[in-house]
């Protein structure tokens, strides 16, 4: 190889690193949950403070666990697309998290409906860090052992939904 | 009026020990010295995850009141420092730890630096090699060379 070229062939990589490296969303983290049971958490039911809502409610069948917040923005974007996954069969559970309950409870009258099966009333955010939340809106993906195999942090949007979300859930419902 | 600013007291007492949350710079009561030092350490070692240029010292955002809040709980408690940076950890990832452990996913993270020392010294040394070879090996002849030195010699005298 000609000696001219090193510099060419150093800056081709450098401009690989810069294309790789700056496409990343540096506010996504992995999260350490992934492949783990689901933590151990036990709140109210938001409709019915009465009852509880608890990990041990997530095992049976593939959930979606979904974190929202009235005062959440970005949770509004992606509210349409839970109540269609509820329509087209999925199980979620929501929890509503450092929210009051009736901010919560209009935010839902107002964004066409409840798309949850139940959902736990976080006052204090105390399930959200167990949980490890930092952005609302989160979803998470959870089998029917139990055990979190995804995370999406941020709204939920179409692509994802079709292509990770979807896929994802039809296999895991394969599972025994 | 007493009893209203007594009541008002009692019950902002109440509310703040029924939450963790914790503002940025509160002041706090430690057990010992020892204590104020682990949280005030963690505190600098911990990063915020929602605004993640900020440990969890100076950042007004809500989850790093409530992150803040659990720490000076667990210390309370008496949780040491492996403790607290484990459970921050399980939940957060080592994404939360301004020096995450050293382990398969951080090694380029930590080494990296060195590599590229490593690599840019052996360039320099490699290239300050090569010139010392052009310098010492001239095509002049001998005499051509006194011939050079003698003329750069005689226009320093001229100077």
């Amino acid at each position: 190889m000609n000696r001219h070229m090193i510099p060419l062939v150093i800056f081709a990589a450098l401009l690989l690193l810069f294309w790789v490296g700056l496409g990343l969303n540096p506010k996504i983290i992995p999260s350490p949950l992934i492949g783990k049971e689901a933590p151990k958490f036990e709140v109210p039911e938001l409709h019915e403070p009465q009852k509880m809502v608890n990990n041990e409610m997530l095992k049976g069948q593939v959930t979606l666990f979904n974190v929202f917040a009235s005062w959440c923005i970005a949770c509004r974007q992606e509210h349409h697309h839970l109540l269609k996954l509820q329509r087209q069969g999925f199980n979620l559970v929501g929890l509503n998290y450092k929210d009051e309950k009736q901010d919560a409870l209009m935010y839902l009258r107002q964004l066409g409906g409840d798309p949850y099966t139940m959902i736990g009333f976080d006052y204090k955010g105390d399930v959200g860090i167990e949980w490890g939340v930092y952005g609302t809106p989160e979803t998470f993906v959870i089998d029917k052992k139990g055990i979190v195999r995804y995370k999406h942090t941020g709204p939920l949007y179409r692509e994802v939904i079709e292509k990770e979300l979807i896929p994802l859930i039809r296999k895991l419902e394969q599972e025994p | 009026m007493k009893a209203i600013v007594g009541l008002f007291i009692v019950m902002s007492m109440l509310i703040s020990s029924s939450t963790y949350a914790l503002k940025a710079g509160v002041p706090l009561d430690f057990k010992d010295a020892e204590h104020e030092e682990l949280y005030n350490d963690m505190l600098h070692e911990l990063r915020c995850t929602v605004c993640q240029n900020q440990s969890i010292a100076g950042s007004n955002a809500a989850l790093a009141d409530d992150l803040r809040g659990h720490l000076y709980k667990m210390v309370k408690e008496g949780a040491n420092e492996q403790e607290i940076k484990t459970f921050m950890v399980d939940r957060y990832g080592e994404f939360v730890l301004y020096r995450p452990s050293f382990d398969s996913s951080t090694y380029l993270l930590w080494i990296g630096p060195f590599l590229l020392l490593l690599l840019g010294g052996t360039v320099l040394v490699l290239n300050v090699r090569s010139r010392k070879k052009i310098n010492s090996s001239s095509d002049l002849t001998a005499e051509e060379s006194e011939l050079l030195a003698n003329s750069l010699g005689s226009k320093k005298e001229k100077k």
